[in-house]
């Protein structure tokens, strides 16, 4: 007990030590003063921080996380290369300066990746996906999905004409296996795995019931992986027998161009080996397979630059198309450029909501300064009465005070009514209050009030009534005590209130969404719609992340200029 | 009788009456003036009606009934700002967003005062209450003592005649708050202005004034020089409120020749001056300051009642030796001696025997 004092706790140093002036002040057990002192803070420091932890990883997991997640999908751009991973890495080389659409070997990567995406039924997630950086790609991968099966028919037909073994499954599985007791080589199968994994999200683990002759995928390596794909997806996905279904027609393609282009099969004499000299015969007296017009023959988008610049531009795991998109502009041919004039929204939309939370703000403060002036300044039973006035609308839900603004403000409304009553207004020239940027500030102002008054009313209620009387007794009027010594102490609670309303109306949405019309609306109904309706997340992610960079820097810029410090909530 | 009285007057309140509710009345019918350049010091316990005196003068407050006239004016309709009177209040109250000298500088601002005039004045203020290096501070940045100082400095700056102050002294520390009395009235007599001062510390009262005005339940009790107000308090009131007092019930036997005798409730019968009691049998109480009490009854003259005590307890406190006498059924009565060479220290349990001149001990009202 007594070695754990004097190691472990520090103890206060003795009067009679001589203190050490040059070096860092020593505690008594010889250690730095600094370190004694840390070691001695951490058991509270870690006590106060196992107090916050159940709400600290609540918070994480359920606050900071989603929107990290949501955060990174404004940049990340996935999709693409997992949709079209040979495809991406063949059309690199490619420029739309060339002035012509990429050459056969892009085309036939497009197809295998094509192929396998519409088997996965994932194809249409790449065309929305694509669909928002060029406007009608959608509907090309959704009917290049549907008859991808085409490709090479002429050849395949061939080929199933030459001997009946290539439309057995049986025979394809001795094929591509070795046959029995031969040399396996488990890399296609992995690589086919991890294809199949990025493509659908999904997992592939487990035994695929097949495993690739070494000698087989040395010869043919493009087929076996395709067969090893094939395998995997029949197995895991469809939960099929492999040796018993009939292999894609982009395994035969495979085969059908790899023999085509000369495989060795001089030393080979596995299964099938009779078969695929026959194959190689027959496939040297065939055409070659052109996927350029076969592709251009489903859907004549293929054979356009403007596509294939969309791909190219946006193969890349990551993309500024989502910001860029957010900016109104967009990878054109020339690098970045702006959108079509009637493309252009949402700096219009940021421009509107940023004025608007001003107009709103600026409201909240002409109304709420006298309220809080008259509540710091009331006696304290008054006070509490209007303090009660004020909060009253805090207990009532936020929808029934915006519906009741529909009531008060629509055309056959109250206040309509009652100005045709008093026959200020004609009954055919009723006012339009709502459904419009009117109707948003009025609305809004009347909602976030509170939350203006209230910083207001705190910091007022500090300020001692003897200032405005010593500033009286010096000679000042009322008005001059007042602006000179009342309203210069009442600005930390203008600041408070004014951020509070100023960051929460920046990303209003009800309020906006249900009286704001199509003129009232705030950005934050433009993610919303991106969230719920069009689905492009990542738009909605660049647009919040922008909302998010204007608040922080507008906090910043407050901290600079008035500082944060001088901000009172109380 | 209270024009006589206000018509030379500097500041007069006459008749005034205030009430906050319509129900009681906090000011009950005040007649007080106060001559040119004199300081004058409001002493009472809190709820008094002192500061309600005070804010009535300065503006803030207005009276219910009766007239408050300044040099001869009645200000009742005047506003706080248009009277000229300079305020030192109880937390200072400087402005904290402005410097030291901003602070200075807003009266002569709103009174529209040439900057070149105002910077002047502004220093030479500021030197009057020696806080010339520090006119660009702001006033948290200041101790106690020294934003007392710009306080006054500030109330002075705009050269007014009458200066209220209340309680100013208040949030300072004992030896602090002594030496800013004495600057107080130095430079109160300086400048020749008049000083209306709010406090209820007494000790401040009598080191300060020229009068003092003791407020309790609503009135003035006593306004008087403070030597007068210690030795010949009107009332009881007065006499427990000032200084350290001893006090015996007792009734009016006989008053003679300016002596009252009075016989106290356990028999003895001793000598008083008869401050307000008129006839035999009215009841009173005897008031005797501890430092009058005659332990040594020899030096006494020859025909002086005396009475006899036991020491109940001894307290050595330096300068005076404090001794608690039980005398005529009270346990209570106090007696101080100086410390001299000769003192004789009283042991506790002891008899002896105690007296005083007639003077000394005043028969006021029956508490």
């Amino acid at each position: 007990m007594s070695d754990m004092t004097t190691t472990s706790q520090p103890v206060a140093p003795k009067p009679g030590a001589a203190p050490q002036v040059a070096d860092p002040m020593l505690a008594a057990d010889g250690t730095p003063l600094k370190r004694s002192l840390a070691r001695a803070l951490r058991a509270q420091k870690l006590r106060a921080l196992m107090l916050i932890a159940p709400l600290l990883i609540f918070v994480l997991v359920t606050f900071i996380a989603p929107i990290l997640d949501m955060l990174f999908r404004s940049v990340e751009n996935q999709v693409v290369p997992n949709t079209l991973p040979q495809t991406v890495v063949a059309v690199e080389g490619w420029s739309p300066d060339a002035g012509e659409t990429p050459g056969e070997p892009v085309f036939e990567a497009l197809y295998h990746d094509l192929f396998l995406a519409a088997e996965a039924k994932r194809h249409t997630r790449l065309g929305s996906r694509l669909n928002y950086e060029h406007a009608g790609l959608s509907s090309v991968f959704r009917s290049s999905g549907r008859k991808v099966d085409d490709v090479g028919e002429v050849q395949l037909d061939a080929l199933d004409a030459l001997d009946k073994s290539w439309k057995d499954s049986g025979f394809w599985y001795a094929l591509m296996s070795g046959g029995e007791g031969a040399a396996g080589d488990t890399a296609p199968l992995k690589a086919a795995r991890g294809r199949l994994e990025r493509l659908t999200g999904e997992n592939f683990g487990g035994d695929a019931g097949f495993v690739p002759g070494q000698e087989i995928a040395r010869i043919l390596p493009r087929t076996v992986a395709e067969y090893s794909t094939f395998a995997l997806f029949t197995a895991i996905d469809d939960g099929k027998e492999v040796a018993r279904t009939k292999p894609w027609e982009a395994v035969k393609v495979a085969l059908i161009q790899e023999i085509k282009r000369g495989a060795d099969l001089a030393g080979y004499d596995g299964p099938g080996a009779a078969e695929l000299r026959a194959a190689r015969d027959m496939a040297a007296g065939q055409p070659d397979i052109d996927f350029k017009a076969a592709f251009a023959d489903i859907d004549e988008a293929w054979d356009e630059i403007a596509t294939w610049r969309t791909i190219s531009a946006y193969g890349g795991h990551f993309t500024s198309g989502y910001f860029l998109n957010a900016a109104d502009m967009q990878n054109g041919v020339d690098g970045i450029e702006a959108r079509p004039e009637n493309q252009r929204i949402y700096v219009m939309l940021f421009q509107r909501t940023l004025f608007m939370s001003l107009v709103i703000c600026g409201a909240c403060i002409l109304l709420g300064y006298p309220v809080a002036f008259l509540l710091a300044n009331l006696p304290m039973r008054t006070a509490n009465l209007l303090m009660i006035l004020v909060l009253l609308p805090f207990w009532t839900s936020l929808l029934v005070r915006t519906s009741a603004w529909k009531v008060m403000l629509q055309q056959q409304g109250v206040i309509n009514d009652v100005l045709v009553w008093l026959g200020l207004v004609g009954d055919t020239g009723r006012l339009v209050m709502i459904n419009n940027q009117f109707g948003t500030i009025v609305a809004m102002t009347h909602i976030l009030l509170p939350f203006m008054i209230l910083p207001m009313y705190s910091v007022m209620s500090t300020i001692p009534q003897t200032y405005v009387r010593a500033a009286r007794s010096l000679g000042a009027t009322n008005w001059t005590a007042f602006w000179r010594v009342y309203f210069p102490q009442s600005v930390p609670g203008i600041g408070a209130g004014s951020i509070l309303v100023f960051i929460l109306a920046i990303g209003y949405y009800i309020t906006p969404e249900l009286v704001g019309g199509t003129t009232g609306t705030f950005i934050s109904n433009r993610i919303a719609y991106h969230i719920s309706s069009s689905l492009n997340w990542g738009l909605a992610a660049a647009l919040g992340s922008i909302l998010l960079t204007a608040v922080l820097i507008l906090y910043w810029a407050y901290d600079r200029i008035v500082g944060i410090d001088n901000v009172k909530l109380g | 009788m209270s024009e006589s009285q206000s018509g030379d007057a500097f500041v007069a309140f006459e008749r005034v009456q205030k009430s906050y509710d319509g129900e009681t009345l906090v000011v009950k019918d005040l007649n007080l003036a106060i001559p040119k350049g004199e300081f004058l010091t409001m002493l009472g316990p809190s709820g008094s009606g002192k500061t309600t005196c005070l804010m009535m003068l300065a503006g803030f407050e207005t009276a219910t009934h009766g007239k408050i006239l300044l040099d001869g004016v009645s200000i009742n309709n005047i506003p706080p700002h248009k009277r000229g009177i300079g305020m030192v209040f109880q937390n200072y109250a400087l402005f904290p967003h402005m410097t030291v000298a901003e602070n200075l500088s807003f009266p002569l601002e709103v009174r529209k005062i040439a900057k070149p005039q105002r910077e002047e004045k502004v220093g030479r203020a500021l030197d009057m209450v020696q806080m010339g290096d520090f006119a660009s501070r702001r006033p948290a940045q200041l101790s106690g003592g020294q934003q007392q100082r710009i306080a006054l400095a500030r109330a002075l700056v705009f050269e007014p005649e009458l200066v209220l102050m209340d309680e100013p002294l208040g949030a300072l520390d004992k030896q602090l708050r002594e030496h800013m009395q004495f600057e107080i009235t130095n430079l109160a007599h300086q400048l020749g202005i008049t000083v209306v001062y709010v406090t209820h510390d007494q000790t401040e009262a009598l080191t300060m004034s020229d009068r003092v005005a003791v407020f309790n339940d609503g009135r003035i009790q006593q306004i008087a020089p403070p030597d007068e107000l210690y030795e010949s308090p009107q009332n009881s009131f007065v006499a427990q409120f000032i200084g350290e007092n001893n006090t015996l019930a007792g009734t009016v036997r006989e008053i003679r020749g300016g002596v009252a005798l009075v016989e106290l409730d356990d028999g003895g019968v001793i000598d008083a001056k008869p401050v307000n009691v008129s006839r035999p049998g009215e009841r009173t109480t005897i008031s005797i300051r501890p430092e009058r009490v005659e332990v040594d009854t020899a030096r006494l003259g020859e025909n002086a009642h005396t009475l006899k005590a036991e020491v109940a307890e001894f307290i050595y406190m330096g300068d005076v030796f404090r001794t608690r006498l039980k005398v005529a059924g009270r346990d209570d009565f106090i007696i101080k001696t100086r410390n001299s060479a000769d003192q004789k220290r009283l042991k506790p349990g002891s008899q002896i025997e105690i007296g005083w001149l007639p003077e000394d001990c005043r028969a006021l009202d029956a508490i």
